[in-house]
Protein backbone atom coordinates (compact mmCIF):
# COMPACT_ATOMS: atom_id res chain seq x y z
CA UNK A 1 0.00 0.00 0.00
CA UNK A 2 1.43 3.42 -0.92
CA UNK A 3 1.92 6.16 1.65
CA UNK A 4 -0.91 8.16 0.06
CA UNK A 5 -3.42 5.32 0.35
CA UNK A 6 -2.21 4.57 3.89
CA UNK A 7 -2.82 8.19 4.92
CA UNK A 8 -6.21 8.41 3.18
CA UNK A 9 -7.33 5.15 4.76
CA UNK A 10 -6.35 6.48 8.18
CA UNK A 11 -8.25 9.76 7.63
CA UNK A 12 -11.40 7.93 6.51
CA UNK A 13 -11.15 5.52 9.42
CA UNK A 14 -10.77 8.42 11.89
CA UNK A 15 -13.75 10.23 10.37
CA UNK A 16 -15.80 7.05 10.56
CA UNK A 17 -14.94 6.75 14.27
CA UNK A 18 -15.24 10.40 15.29
CA UNK A 19 -17.87 11.64 12.81
CA UNK A 20 -16.82 15.23 13.25
CA UNK A 21 -16.36 16.75 9.79
CA UNK A 22 -18.82 15.14 7.36
CA UNK A 23 -21.94 15.31 9.58
CA UNK A 24 -21.16 18.94 10.46
CA UNK A 25 -20.69 19.87 6.79
CA UNK A 26 -23.87 18.05 5.72
CA UNK A 27 -25.96 19.52 8.53
CA UNK A 28 -24.66 23.00 7.79
CA UNK A 29 -25.62 22.64 4.11
CA UNK A 30 -29.13 21.41 4.86
CA UNK A 31 -29.66 24.07 7.53
CA UNK A 32 -28.52 26.78 5.12
CA UNK A 33 -30.94 25.55 2.45
CA UNK A 34 -33.79 25.62 5.00
CA UNK A 35 -32.82 29.17 6.01
CA UNK A 36 -32.65 30.27 2.37
CA UNK A 37 -36.01 28.61 1.72
CA UNK A 38 -37.67 30.80 4.32
CA UNK A 39 -35.28 33.77 4.19
CA UNK A 40 -35.65 34.69 0.52
CA UNK A 41 -39.41 34.16 0.68
CA UNK A 42 -39.55 32.08 -2.49
CA UNK A 43 -40.70 28.51 -2.79
CA UNK A 44 -38.22 27.75 -5.57
CA UNK A 45 -35.20 29.22 -7.33
CA UNK A 46 -33.51 28.58 -10.68
CA UNK A 47 -30.71 29.81 -12.92
CA UNK A 48 -28.13 32.25 -11.52
CA UNK A 49 -29.79 32.52 -8.11
CA UNK A 50 -30.00 28.75 -7.65
CA UNK A 51 -26.37 28.29 -8.68
CA UNK A 52 -25.24 31.11 -6.40
CA UNK A 53 -27.08 29.76 -3.36
CA UNK A 54 -25.84 26.23 -4.00
CA UNK A 55 -22.17 27.16 -4.35
CA UNK A 56 -21.99 29.70 -1.53
CA UNK A 57 -23.51 27.06 0.77
CA UNK A 58 -21.17 24.29 -0.40
CA UNK A 59 -18.11 26.56 -0.08
CA UNK A 60 -18.99 27.63 3.46
CA UNK A 61 -19.76 24.03 4.43
CA UNK A 62 -16.41 22.91 3.04
CA UNK A 63 -14.63 25.32 5.41
CA UNK A 64 -15.88 23.26 8.35
CA UNK A 65 -14.03 20.24 6.95
CA UNK A 66 -11.00 22.32 6.00
CA UNK A 67 -10.68 23.61 9.56
CA UNK A 68 -10.54 20.10 10.97
CA UNK A 69 -8.41 18.46 8.29
CA UNK A 70 -5.14 18.43 10.26
CA UNK A 71 -6.56 18.51 13.79
CA UNK A 72 -5.80 14.86 14.51
CA UNK A 73 -2.20 15.40 13.35
CA UNK A 74 -1.82 18.46 15.57
CA UNK A 75 -3.53 17.07 18.67
CA UNK A 76 -1.91 13.64 18.56
CA UNK A 77 1.52 14.58 17.22
CA UNK A 78 0.76 12.89 13.92
CA UNK A 79 2.97 15.42 12.11
CA UNK A 80 5.99 14.05 13.98
CA UNK A 81 5.01 10.47 13.19
CA UNK A 82 4.68 11.28 9.50
CA UNK A 83 7.92 13.30 9.42
CA UNK A 84 9.78 10.38 10.99
CA UNK A 85 8.62 8.08 8.18
CA UNK A 86 10.05 7.99 4.67
CA UNK A 87 7.08 9.91 3.32
CA UNK A 88 7.31 12.98 1.08
CA UNK A 89 5.37 16.10 1.99
CA UNK A 90 3.73 15.77 -1.43
CA UNK A 91 2.26 12.41 -0.34
CA UNK A 92 0.67 14.09 2.68
CA UNK A 93 -0.64 16.90 0.46
CA UNK A 94 -2.14 14.38 -1.97
CA UNK A 95 -3.61 12.27 0.83
CA UNK A 96 -5.21 15.19 2.66
CA UNK A 97 -6.61 16.59 -0.59
CA UNK A 98 -8.09 13.19 -1.46
CA UNK A 99 -9.56 12.83 2.04
CA UNK A 100 -11.18 16.27 1.79
CA UNK A 101 -12.40 15.40 -1.70
CA UNK A 102 -14.02 12.25 -0.29
CA UNK A 103 -15.65 14.26 2.52
CA UNK A 104 -17.01 16.78 -0.01
CA UNK A 105 -18.37 14.02 -2.24
CA UNK A 106 -20.20 12.39 0.68
CA UNK A 107 -21.62 15.75 1.81
CA UNK A 108 -22.83 16.51 -1.72
CA UNK A 109 -24.65 13.17 -1.91
CA UNK A 110 -26.81 14.54 0.90
CA UNK A 111 -26.71 18.28 0.12
CA UNK A 112 -27.59 18.24 -3.62
CA UNK A 113 -30.85 16.26 -3.18
CA UNK A 114 -31.60 18.44 -0.16
CA UNK A 115 -31.10 21.54 -2.32
CA UNK A 116 -33.36 20.05 -5.01
CA UNK A 117 -36.13 19.35 -2.49
CA UNK A 118 -35.94 22.58 -0.51
CA UNK A 119 -35.09 25.20 -3.12
CA UNK A 120 -34.58 24.12 -6.70
CA UNK A 121 -37.44 24.77 -9.09
CA UNK A 122 -36.38 22.79 -12.19
CA UNK A 123 -35.93 19.03 -11.98
CA UNK A 124 -32.47 17.95 -10.80
CA UNK A 125 -32.07 14.76 -12.81
CA UNK A 126 -31.67 16.29 -16.30
CA UNK A 127 -29.03 18.68 -14.92
CA UNK A 128 -27.18 16.03 -12.97
CA UNK A 129 -24.59 14.84 -15.55
CA UNK A 130 -23.39 18.40 -16.19
CA UNK A 131 -23.58 19.28 -12.52
CA UNK A 132 -21.39 16.29 -11.65
CA UNK A 133 -18.68 17.61 -13.98
CA UNK A 134 -18.83 21.05 -12.32
CA UNK A 135 -18.84 19.47 -8.85
CA UNK A 136 -15.79 17.37 -9.69
CA UNK A 137 -13.72 20.31 -10.94
CA UNK A 138 -14.82 22.65 -8.16
CA UNK A 139 -14.26 20.02 -5.46
CA UNK A 140 -10.69 19.41 -6.64
CA UNK A 141 -9.99 23.13 -6.30
CA UNK A 142 -11.59 23.30 -2.85
CA UNK A 143 -9.67 20.21 -1.73
CA UNK A 144 -6.26 21.48 -2.85
CA UNK A 145 -6.67 25.06 -1.61
CA UNK A 146 -8.41 23.81 1.55
CA UNK A 147 -5.50 21.48 2.33
CA UNK A 148 -3.05 24.34 1.87
CA UNK A 149 -5.06 26.71 4.08
CA UNK A 150 -5.60 24.02 6.70
CA UNK A 151 -1.91 23.14 6.92
CA UNK A 152 -1.12 26.80 7.51
CA UNK A 153 -3.96 27.43 9.93
CA UNK A 154 -3.45 24.34 12.08
CA UNK A 155 -0.17 25.73 13.42
CA UNK A 156 -1.96 28.82 14.73
CA UNK A 157 -4.26 29.38 17.69
CA UNK A 158 -7.01 31.05 15.63
CA UNK A 159 -7.42 28.05 13.32
CA UNK A 160 -11.02 28.68 12.20
CA UNK A 161 -10.38 32.38 11.63
CA UNK A 162 -7.25 31.77 9.55
CA UNK A 163 -9.04 29.13 7.47
CA UNK A 164 -11.83 31.59 6.69
CA UNK A 165 -9.52 34.56 6.11
CA UNK A 166 -7.20 32.59 3.85
CA UNK A 167 -9.55 30.09 2.31
CA UNK A 168 -12.47 32.30 1.28
CA UNK A 169 -10.53 34.84 -0.81
CA UNK A 170 -8.55 32.04 -2.46
CA UNK A 171 -11.76 30.17 -3.24
CA UNK A 172 -13.57 33.13 -4.87
CA UNK A 173 -12.57 31.93 -8.37
CA UNK A 174 -14.05 28.49 -7.54
CA UNK A 175 -17.32 30.06 -6.38
CA UNK A 176 -17.41 32.25 -9.48
CA UNK A 177 -16.51 29.49 -11.95
CA UNK A 178 -18.73 26.86 -10.39
CA UNK A 179 -21.75 29.18 -10.09
CA UNK A 180 -21.40 30.45 -13.66
CA UNK A 181 -20.91 26.92 -14.99
CA UNK A 182 -23.91 25.59 -13.03
CA UNK A 183 -26.37 28.41 -13.82
CA UNK A 184 -27.33 27.23 -17.33
CA UNK A 185 -27.82 23.71 -15.96
CA UNK A 186 -30.32 24.94 -13.39
CA UNK A 187 -32.38 27.29 -15.57
CA UNK A 188 -36.17 27.04 -15.55
CA UNK A 189 -36.65 25.77 -19.11
CA UNK A 190 -34.40 22.74 -18.67
CA UNK A 191 -30.61 22.43 -18.66
CA UNK A 192 -28.64 24.35 -21.24
CA UNK A 193 -25.18 23.51 -22.55
CA UNK A 194 -22.24 23.43 -20.18
CA UNK A 195 -20.25 26.65 -20.55
CA UNK A 196 -16.79 25.43 -21.54
CA UNK A 197 -15.16 28.76 -20.63
CA UNK A 198 -16.07 28.41 -16.94
CA UNK A 199 -15.18 24.74 -16.82
CA UNK A 200 -11.83 25.69 -18.34
CA UNK A 201 -11.36 28.32 -15.63
CA UNK A 202 -12.03 25.72 -12.93
CA UNK A 203 -9.62 23.27 -14.55
CA UNK A 204 -6.91 25.93 -14.85
CA UNK A 205 -7.46 26.98 -11.23
CA UNK A 206 -7.09 23.35 -10.09
CA UNK A 207 -3.86 22.95 -12.05
CA UNK A 208 -2.30 26.22 -10.85
CA UNK A 209 -3.10 25.64 -7.19
CA UNK A 210 -2.01 22.00 -7.32
CA UNK A 211 1.39 23.22 -8.54
CA UNK A 212 1.54 26.01 -5.94
CA UNK A 213 0.60 23.60 -3.16
CA UNK A 214 3.21 21.09 -4.32
CA UNK A 215 5.86 23.81 -4.32
CA UNK A 216 5.16 25.25 -0.86
CA UNK A 217 3.73 22.37 1.16
CA UNK A 218 7.09 21.11 2.41
CA UNK A 219 7.84 24.51 3.97
CA UNK A 220 4.52 24.55 5.81
CA UNK A 221 5.43 21.38 7.68
CA UNK A 222 8.96 22.45 8.58
CA UNK A 223 9.59 23.67 12.13
CA UNK B 1 37.14 -2.17 11.47
CA UNK B 2 34.27 -1.41 9.04
CA UNK B 3 33.39 2.05 7.80
CA UNK B 4 30.14 1.94 9.78
CA UNK B 5 32.08 1.42 13.00
CA UNK B 6 34.57 4.22 12.32
CA UNK B 7 31.93 6.86 11.46
CA UNK B 8 30.23 8.05 14.67
CA UNK B 9 26.48 7.50 14.71
CA UNK B 10 26.09 10.97 16.20
CA UNK B 11 28.51 13.85 15.90
CA UNK B 12 27.57 17.24 17.34
CA UNK B 13 29.71 20.33 17.17
CA UNK B 14 28.76 23.61 18.84
CA UNK B 15 25.07 22.69 18.60
CA UNK B 16 22.60 25.35 19.74
CA UNK B 17 18.87 25.93 19.64
CA UNK B 18 16.70 28.79 20.86
CA UNK B 19 12.96 29.27 21.33
CA UNK B 20 12.52 32.99 20.88
CA UNK B 21 14.72 34.65 23.50
CA UNK B 22 15.21 31.46 25.51
CA UNK B 23 18.22 29.27 24.85
CA UNK B 24 17.29 25.59 24.96
CA UNK B 25 20.68 24.20 23.97
CA UNK B 26 24.06 25.93 23.83
CA UNK B 27 27.38 24.93 22.29
CA UNK B 28 26.95 21.18 22.62
CA UNK B 29 29.64 18.94 21.15
CA UNK B 30 29.96 15.17 21.39
CA UNK B 31 30.58 11.99 19.44
CA UNK B 32 28.70 8.73 19.94
CA UNK B 33 29.97 5.57 18.25
CA UNK B 34 27.53 3.33 16.37
CA UNK B 35 25.91 0.74 18.62
CA UNK B 36 26.61 2.69 21.83
CA UNK B 37 24.17 4.19 24.30
CA UNK B 38 24.21 7.83 25.40
CA UNK B 39 22.38 8.60 28.64
CA UNK B 40 21.09 12.18 28.80
CA UNK B 41 20.44 13.49 32.29
CA UNK B 42 19.16 16.78 33.62
CA UNK B 43 16.30 18.47 35.39
CA UNK B 44 13.09 19.53 33.65
CA UNK B 45 13.78 22.18 31.01
CA UNK B 46 17.44 21.23 30.69
CA UNK B 47 17.17 20.77 26.90
CA UNK B 48 16.95 16.98 26.76
CA UNK B 49 13.81 16.78 24.62
CA UNK B 50 15.09 19.54 22.33
CA UNK B 51 18.23 17.47 21.78
CA UNK B 52 16.19 14.37 20.91
CA UNK B 53 14.03 16.32 18.46
CA UNK B 54 17.08 17.75 16.71
CA UNK B 55 18.62 14.27 16.45
CA UNK B 56 15.35 12.97 14.99
CA UNK B 57 15.43 15.65 12.31
CA UNK B 58 12.22 17.21 13.64
CA UNK B 59 13.79 20.45 14.84
CA UNK B 60 16.35 22.66 13.14
CA UNK B 61 19.46 23.55 15.13
CA UNK B 62 20.18 27.28 15.09
CA UNK B 63 23.92 27.02 15.70
CA UNK B 64 26.63 24.47 15.13
CA UNK B 65 26.59 21.22 13.29
CA UNK B 66 24.72 17.96 13.79
CA UNK B 67 25.62 14.82 11.90
CA UNK B 68 23.39 11.79 12.53
CA UNK B 69 23.96 8.39 10.89
CA UNK B 70 26.34 10.14 8.49
CA UNK B 71 23.80 12.76 7.44
CA UNK B 72 24.15 16.52 7.96
CA UNK B 73 21.10 18.02 9.65
CA UNK B 74 18.92 19.77 8.74
CA UNK B 75 20.09 19.69 5.10
CA UNK B 76 19.85 15.91 4.78
CA UNK B 77 17.03 15.39 7.30
CA UNK B 78 14.67 13.87 4.68
CA UNK B 79 17.20 11.06 4.16
CA UNK B 80 17.12 10.31 7.88
CA UNK B 81 13.41 9.48 7.75
CA UNK B 82 12.75 5.84 8.45
CA UNK B 83 16.16 5.29 10.07
CA UNK B 84 15.31 6.70 13.50
CA UNK B 85 12.85 5.48 16.10
CA UNK B 86 11.51 8.07 18.54
CA UNK B 87 9.78 7.15 21.76
CA UNK B 88 9.02 10.47 23.40
CA UNK B 89 6.58 12.07 25.77
CA UNK B 90 3.78 11.61 23.25
CA UNK B 91 3.00 8.14 21.89
CA UNK B 92 2.53 9.46 18.30
CA UNK B 93 -0.57 7.30 18.00
CA UNK B 94 -4.19 8.14 17.20
CA UNK B 95 -6.42 7.68 20.24
CA UNK B 96 -9.50 6.84 18.17
CA UNK B 97 -7.77 3.99 16.36
CA UNK B 98 -6.95 0.64 17.89
CA UNK B 99 -3.41 -0.57 18.57
CA UNK B 100 -3.61 -2.82 15.52
CA UNK B 101 -4.93 -0.02 13.26
CA UNK B 102 -2.25 2.37 14.51
CA UNK B 103 0.57 -0.08 13.92
CA UNK B 104 -0.78 -1.06 10.50
CA UNK B 105 -0.87 2.64 9.65
CA UNK B 106 2.77 3.04 10.68
CA UNK B 107 3.70 -0.17 8.86
CA UNK B 108 2.17 1.35 5.73
CA UNK B 109 4.13 4.58 6.14
CA UNK B 110 7.39 2.71 6.68
CA UNK B 111 6.61 0.02 4.08
CA UNK B 112 6.94 -2.72 6.67
CA UNK B 113 5.11 -6.06 6.51
CA UNK B 114 2.00 -5.72 8.75
CA UNK B 115 2.85 -9.16 10.14
CA UNK B 116 5.70 -7.43 11.95
CA UNK B 117 3.16 -5.30 13.80
CA UNK B 118 1.31 -8.43 14.90
CA UNK B 119 4.53 -10.01 16.15
CA UNK B 120 5.42 -6.90 18.16
CA UNK B 121 1.95 -6.66 19.69
CA UNK B 122 2.34 -10.24 20.88
CA UNK B 123 5.79 -9.51 22.23
CA UNK B 124 4.54 -6.69 24.49
CA UNK B 125 1.42 -8.60 25.53
CA UNK B 126 -1.03 -6.37 23.67
CA UNK B 127 -2.37 -8.91 21.19
CA UNK B 128 -5.51 -9.59 23.21
CA UNK B 129 -6.50 -5.91 23.38
CA UNK B 130 -5.20 -4.88 20.00
CA UNK B 131 -8.64 -4.05 18.59
CA UNK B 132 -9.75 -1.62 21.30
CA UNK B 133 -9.39 2.10 20.61
CA UNK B 134 -6.40 3.52 22.45
CA UNK B 135 -8.60 5.97 24.34
CA UNK B 136 -10.08 2.94 26.14
CA UNK B 137 -6.64 1.71 27.27
CA UNK B 138 -4.51 2.72 30.23
CA UNK B 139 -1.48 4.98 29.73
CA UNK B 140 0.80 2.01 30.32
CA UNK B 141 -0.87 -0.03 27.60
CA UNK B 142 -0.63 2.89 25.18
CA UNK B 143 3.06 3.13 26.03
CA UNK B 144 3.49 -0.56 25.12
CA UNK B 145 1.96 0.17 21.72
CA UNK B 146 4.23 3.20 21.39
CA UNK B 147 7.23 0.94 22.01
CA UNK B 148 6.05 -1.27 19.13
CA UNK B 149 5.60 1.82 16.95
CA UNK B 150 9.11 3.06 17.70
CA UNK B 151 10.83 -0.18 16.64
CA UNK B 152 8.38 -1.37 13.97
CA UNK B 153 10.64 -0.20 11.13
CA UNK B 154 13.80 -1.62 12.70
CA UNK B 155 15.56 1.75 13.20
CA UNK B 156 19.32 2.11 13.43
CA UNK B 157 19.03 4.86 16.03
CA UNK B 158 16.60 4.85 18.95
CA UNK B 159 15.78 8.12 20.68
CA UNK B 160 14.12 7.41 24.01
CA UNK B 161 12.56 9.92 26.37
CA UNK B 162 11.67 8.19 29.63
CA UNK B 163 10.76 5.04 27.67
CA UNK B 164 9.72 2.98 30.67
CA UNK B 165 7.47 5.66 32.16
CA UNK B 166 3.97 4.29 32.82
CA UNK B 167 5.09 0.68 32.32
CA UNK B 168 4.63 -1.88 35.07
CA UNK B 169 7.60 -4.19 35.79
CA UNK B 170 6.26 -6.98 33.55
CA UNK B 171 5.67 -4.58 30.66
CA UNK B 172 9.11 -3.02 31.18
CA UNK B 173 10.64 -6.50 30.98
CA UNK B 174 8.73 -7.17 27.76
CA UNK B 175 9.90 -3.88 26.26
CA UNK B 176 13.52 -4.42 27.28
CA UNK B 177 14.55 -6.62 24.30
CA UNK B 178 13.00 -4.09 21.93
CA UNK B 179 14.41 -0.83 23.28
CA UNK B 180 16.86 -1.81 26.02
CA UNK B 181 20.64 -1.63 25.80
CA UNK B 182 20.84 -5.14 24.39
CA UNK B 183 18.33 -4.47 21.61
CA UNK B 184 19.56 -5.37 18.18
CA UNK B 185 18.34 -4.69 14.67
CA UNK B 186 16.33 -7.49 13.07
CA UNK B 187 18.01 -7.08 9.72
CA UNK B 188 21.62 -7.75 10.78
CA UNK B 189 21.54 -8.26 14.57
CA UNK B 190 23.73 -5.17 14.95
CA UNK B 191 23.20 -3.35 18.26
CA UNK B 192 21.09 -0.22 17.95
CA UNK B 193 22.60 3.13 18.76
CA UNK B 194 20.55 4.61 21.61
CA UNK B 195 20.09 8.01 23.14
CA UNK B 196 18.08 7.65 26.33
CA UNK B 197 16.74 10.50 28.42
CA UNK B 198 16.01 9.47 31.97
CA UNK B 199 15.22 10.84 35.40
CA UNK B 200 16.64 7.67 36.95
CA UNK B 201 20.38 8.41 36.77
CA UNK B 202 21.45 5.11 38.32
CA UNK B 203 19.63 2.94 35.79
CA UNK B 204 20.50 5.24 32.88
CA UNK B 205 24.22 5.20 33.65
CA UNK B 206 24.23 1.42 34.13
CA UNK B 207 22.86 1.00 30.58
CA UNK B 208 25.08 3.59 28.88
CA UNK B 209 28.62 3.93 27.58
CA UNK B 210 28.52 7.73 27.49
CA UNK B 211 26.73 10.15 29.81
CA UNK B 212 25.69 13.72 29.03
CA UNK B 213 24.43 16.00 31.78
CA UNK B 214 22.57 19.18 30.84
CA UNK B 215 21.48 22.14 32.91
CA UNK B 216 19.55 25.01 31.31
CA UNK B 217 20.75 23.91 27.89
CA UNK B 218 24.41 23.87 28.85
CA UNK B 219 26.59 20.77 29.02
CA UNK B 220 27.55 20.25 32.64
CA UNK B 221 29.15 16.86 32.24
CA UNK B 222 30.12 14.52 29.46
CA UNK B 223 32.14 11.38 29.86
CA UNK B 224 32.28 7.60 29.96
CA UNK B 225 29.58 6.11 32.15
CA UNK B 226 32.11 4.43 34.47
CA UNK B 227 33.85 7.74 35.17
CA UNK B 228 30.79 9.68 36.35
CA UNK B 229 30.57 10.30 40.09
CA UNK B 230 27.47 10.60 42.26
CA UNK B 231 28.46 14.19 43.11
CA UNK B 232 28.47 15.14 39.45
CA UNK B 233 24.96 13.70 39.02
CA UNK B 234 23.66 15.50 42.10
CA UNK B 235 25.08 18.75 40.74
CA UNK B 236 22.78 18.48 37.71
CA UNK B 237 19.63 18.57 39.79
CA UNK B 238 20.58 21.21 42.39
Amino acid sequence: MSAVSTLVRKDLLLELRKRESVPAMALFSLSAFVLFHFGINRSSVDGDLAAGLLWVTLLLASLLGVGRLFVAERDEEGFDAIRLAPVDASALLAAKSLSLLAFLAIVEVVAIPGFAILLLGPALLPALPGLLAVLALADIGIAVVGTLASALAVQTRARELIVALMGLPLLVPVALGAARASAPLLQAGGPGALPGRWLGLLGLYDLVFALVAYAVFDYLLDD
Amino acid sequence: MSAAETVPAIELSGLGRRYGERTALRDLSLKLPAGATLAVLGANGAGKTTLLRILAGLLRPHDGRARVLGLDLPREAPLLRGRVGLLGNEPLLYRDLSARENLRFHAGLHRVDPAQAEALLGQVGMDTRADEPLRALSRGMVQRVAVCRAVLHDPELLLLDEPLAHLDPAAADAAEPLIGPGSARRVDSAPRTRVAVSHDPGAAIADAQLVLGLRAGVRMLLGPADAISAEQIEGLYR
